[in-house]
This record gives C-alpha cells, structure tokens and sequence, in this order.
C-alpha cells in the first residue's frame, strides 16, 4: 500500500478548475517532486493534502487513513509535515521556539499539568529540547538557536521551516518550492540534506520545486502537472523528455 | 556583556538565565514584601493598585499580546470577576473558595464568548468585543436583584486563614494579599509560556496557516486562550471590587478597556515585564499628573483648579508617541537599552528593526 495516495482529486474555485482529476501515490521512502508550470496547481495540491482546501470530490488516503475526514489540524498528528512557499514561520519568536512548536503533537501534558509545570511537563520538555537539538545538529542552525526569525536572512529562514517541519518527526515531509531563492550553494546543501533526509531518517519526501537540476538530483519519480491535470509521470529523465512536458513548457512547434 | 555558556537542557527550560538575573527577580520580590515598612500608607495604596493594574494587564496580555486577538471588552470581564465573588461570598461561600471560583467562572464565561468570537478577526474582533464591555453595562443594570444594580454594591472584609483583611482597615494585608496573587498568576503564566499551550498561543498570533500545520487546533487554542485570560482578568476584577470597597455598573466601564490595552501597548505587547510597565505608567500617572500640577502652579503661580480631561489627554499623547516611536513599548526600549549596554560599543541603529515581511500568505484566511 502507498503511503500517500491521491485518487479521482477534483478542487475548483467558482469556474475556474484548480486540480482536474488527478490521481498520483507517492510510496514509502521514495522523494516524489512534482514539477509545472506557474498556475499549474502544484501547491494547490498540497494544500489539499494539508486540508486546507477540500476537494469537490476525490480521495486522499494517507497511511490507511481518509484525511478528507479530517480537520487541517489533525494532518499533522498523522505525521504529515510541511513548509510553505512564502515562509510562514513564527515572526517574533526565536529559532528554538519555532522548533520547539513542531513537537506540538507529540504534546502530552495538559493545561493544569503545564499550569504547575509538573515533573512529567518538564520530561517531556526537555525530551522535546533534546529531538529539536538533534534536528538544529542535522541542519546546522547552532549559530542561530536563539535568534529571531524577523532579523535571519530569507536563506536561513528557509532552513529553519525544513527543521520546524522535521521536528514534527514526520512520515511525510512536503516541501514547497525548497529551493526556491537560494543561492547554488544554499542549493546544494539543500539537495544533500533531502537526500540525507530520505536514508538516515527514513522520512518520504513529497515536493513541488522548479530547479530541475535539484528534482533530477534528488527524486526517485516525477509527476509534472499543467492546468491542475497530470501531464507525465515517472523518472525525471523520462519526464524530461515528455513531449506533452516540452510543449507545456516551451509551447507547441509550429 | 555576560555571555552564557549553556550545557545543560534545564539551561533553557528554567524561567531564569542565570543566578544573576535570578537573583535580581529575588531581590524585587523581596524589596515587594518590605514596601510595607518603606512607604507610607497612602503610597502602599497606590502600590496595591498597580499590582491589581498589572495583573488585569497580565490577562489581557495573554489574549492580546501573545495570542494576537485584541479585546476592547475586558472591563466585562473585570465586572464579572468582580461580581461574582462579592455574590458569592454573601451567598456564605468564604472568600478563600469565592476568589478561585470568581476567576474560573469568568475563565468559563470568557471562553462561551470566545465561541462565536473566534471566526473574527483584528479589528472586527475588537467591536465585538466592544459590544461586549457595552451590554455587561446593561446586565448589571437589570439584573439588579443580584447586582444592585446603579446603586452598586459594598464590599465586606475577607477572611483570608482568619485574619480579617479590608482595604482601609489593614492596608498592609491587602497589599499582601494582592501580592502574593500576582506573584501566583505571574509563575502559572511562566509556566504556561515555556509549556507547549504557551507556545501554541505564539503560534496562533504569528501564523495561523501554519500553526494549523504543525497541529495545533486553531479554535481551541484561541478559545483557551480566552478562558485564561478572562480567568485571570476576573480574578483582578475581584481585587479591584475590594480594593474600590464600592463598586456599580459605571465602575468597569469601556473606559476601562481602552485604559486596559492602552496599557498593555505602554509597556509592551507580548511580554510579561510589559503588563507591570504599563500598570506602573496608568497607576501612577494621576498622582504624578496632580503633583506636577501643584508645582507649576507654584513656579508659575496658576491655580490648582482641575483641568478636566488633562489625564486622558496626556494618556492619550503619550499611546502616541509610543506607537510611533517605540512600538515594542517600555519593555521594548528597555532591552534596546540594556542591549547597548551589553554590546558596548557595538550596538547597531537598527538591530531591533522589524522586518517588513512581503509575500505572506494571506489567501487562506
């Protein structure tokens, strides 16, 4: 069984068809990028499986479970992790509070347990003080432990949401547009922490990205997508190589 | 500039840095608990009402300053706190039990309200809550079987483990008595901070979107949020109904919310140190404003007649000159300052700068 599975997915806003009867699974272990044109639907997709838009109609199934019976909040708690596009992180707190947030649901304190700050919350926190460490070691954010995001510049912030997610201690980890505004060293970096994230951790890796020279790095299978329809599904050479991709692209030769 | 090495997790979770500032949070506490002895009576009731200041401030904090949800209504809150416990400790119920209660039946009343409350935002929010602080006005008026209605209501001396405490009658234990349940509120909302519902609150205020990413139930945050800090606000709206000895519906009236938030903007939002700031700004501003005025009349030889409106004016000028030039308020400058210090001499102009964010995802609001 797959760990994520899209079937039959159809969203649309007023007229328009955002996500036109899509259907792709992504299996366990494997890094899954799906690639398009601007508009395509690419993260309209995942906020579909982060259920903050629900489909006319369809099937997600994540792990066993209809996450259309779901609230958005609750994607989390099944181990689906995300980043955002336009980085959405905690403003005017620090790095480790950010991380710190992640671990949210793994929370199992109460309020009048936290209220008194019991011996079990302070288990706990300090548990969750020690997974966040360990995520801050994987990406190499020591140096900003105690800063606040407003004052980071865009490369790093974009490090710090890949480790807020990672600190969920996710099954999948969806990852939007992760490269995009980085410079080719921040890239790389980025394409090794993927790849790093996939064997050591065992997390699968679902994302939208435009580099291809990270999506042909890092990927084990390529969806491309245009006007919220499947386009081409498989390798990233042979997705590359698509006709129907080329056209979407480049247009159609005269 | 004291640099600390951290080698221990505790480092982080412990509500202190080091012994240093520890020790400085000590010696406050203790310079708290002689004020008795170094101030005279009248200045004590002065302090008392600071505290009580701060400690409506800290629960509206809660609300505005870490969840991000501003409240022009928390004057009801006070009301209910307030009148809760007055009824119940006539209904015989002592006040060691009607204090508590107070609180967590405004806690509870706050998060019903919170119900309906959550799907606003900003400012829709705020006339909601508006609204609020309006009808409780009304309540009190027609409920007056239980309230008093205008006629208002006296407050009887408590008894706190035997000891009969009242305002005029034994100032000293009064203070104490608000002291040490300001102490009280203050460690809880510590606790709550570095806890993960503290931190799902932050959350909460910074980004909705992705709070809800990370698992964290919106709504529910939002809506204990409420409950904490009504629960909180209504055990300062009890103090304040004791403290006052009589009290009526135009007691907490919506001057007192605004007066509430302005307070909180003061000191600075969204951090503890800021509702102690703002309660010394509004608690002490109208004895200040009186004593400055006997001395310019004496240099200038005016008179001493009221100017009425002069405490909402200055009140007034000096939100403004917050917002505009110190929009992180006293606790806000007061780091900056302390800061260059530290750095000395390396303070930067803008190291406090707040970054103008672009591209927020706004669209799925």
């Amino acid at each position: 069984m797959s760990l994520l599975e899209l079937e039959n997915v159809t969203l649309k806003f007023g007229g328009l068809t955002a996500v036109d009867n899509l259907s792709f699974s992504v299996e366990q272990g494997e890094v899954f990028a799906i690639v398009g044109p601007n508009g395509a639907g690419k993260s309209t997709v995942f906020n579909l499986i982060s259920r903050f838009y629900t489909p006319v109609n369809g099937k997600i199934r994540f792990d066993g479970h209809d996450l259309l019976k779901e609230k958005a909040s609750s994607v989390a708690n099944f181990g689906v992790a995300r980043t955002f596009q336009n980085i959405e992180l905690f403003e005017h707190a620090t790095v480790l509070e950010n991380l710190l947030v992640g671990r949210h649901r793994h929370r199992g304190s109460n309020f009048l347990t936290e209220l008194f700050f019991t011996p079990s919350v302070r288990k706990q926190e300090l548990q969750n003080r020690h997974f966040v460490e360990e995520v801050i070691d994987f990406l190499d954010l020591q140096a900003y432990r105690e800063k606040r995001i407003a004052g980071l510049p865009y490369g790093v912030r974009k490090v710090v949401e890949v480790a807020r997610a990672l600190a969920t201690d996710p099954k999948l980890l969806l990852l939007d547009e992760p490269a995009s505004g980085l410079s080719v060293e921040e890239t790389t970096d980025m394409r090794w922490w993927i790849d790093e994230i996939r064997r050591q951790m065992g997390i699968t890796v679902l994302m939208v990205e435009h580099d291809m020279g990270l999506v042909s790095g890092v990927s084990d299978r390529v969806l491309a997508m245009a006007d919220g329809a499947r386009l081409a599904l498989g390798t990233p050479s042979e997705v590359q190589s698509d006709p129907a991709v080329i056209e979407a692209y480049l247009g159609k030769a005269s | 500039m004291r640099i600390i090495f951290k080698t221990d997790y505790m480092q982080d979770l412990r509500p202190w840095k080091d012994g240093y500032q520890l020790s400085l949070y000590l010696i406050l506490i203790a310079l708290a608990v002689a004020a008795p002895f170094l101030i005279d009576v009248f200045f004590l009731g002065e302090l008392t009402n600071v505290l009580i200041w701060a400690l409506a401030g800290l629960g509206l904090m809660v609300l505005t300053g870490h969840t991000g949800q501003a409240s022009l209504g928390h004057a009801a809150f006070l009301a209910m706190g307030c009148y809760a416990n007055i009824i119940l400790m006539e209904a015989g119920v002592p006040f060691m039990l009607a204090f508590p209660l107070a609180g967590i039946i405004t806690g509870i009343v706050g998060m019903i309200v919170a119900i309906p409350a959550l799907r606003l935002h900003g400012i829709y929010l705020a006339i909601a809550t508006l609204a609020m602080s309006i009808l409780v006005d009304d309540i009190i008026v027609l409920t007056d079987h239980w309230t008093g209605g205008v006629g208002g209501k006296f407050a009887p001396p408590v008894n706190v483990f035997g000891f009969m405490i009242d305002r005029w009658g034994t100032p000293t234990a009064f203070y104490y008595l608000t002291l040490g349940v300001t102490i009280l509120v203050t460690l809880g909302y510590i606790n709550l901070l570095r806890a993960p519902l503290g931190r799902s609150f932050i959350a909460v205020r910074d980004s909705e979107v992705s709070a809800q990413a990370m698992g964290i139930d919106v709504s529910r945050s939002k809506a204990i949020s409420f409950g904490v800090s009504c629960a909180i606000t209504g055990l300062a709206g009890a103090l304040m109904g004791l403290f006052a000895g009589a009290f009526n519906n135009e007691t907490f009236s919506v001057v007192i919310s605004i007066q509430l938030l302005m307070m909180i903007v003061i000191g600075g939002l969204g951090s503890i140190h800021g509702a102690f700031f703002g309660a010394i700004v509004i608690g002490f501003l109208p004895q200040f404003l009186s004593i400055s005025k006997e001395w310019v009349g004496a240099l200038f030889g005016g008179s001493n007649v009221a100017i009425p409106g002069l405490e909402f004016g200055i009140f007034g000028v000096i939100l403004i000159v917050f917002i505009l030039f110190e929009p992180m308020g006293i606790y806000g400058r007061w780091l900056k300052i302390r800061t260059w210090f530290e750095l000395f001499p390396f303070y930067r102009k803008d190291m406090f700068k707040r970054q103008k964010s672009y591209l927020k995802t706004e669209r799925l609001r």
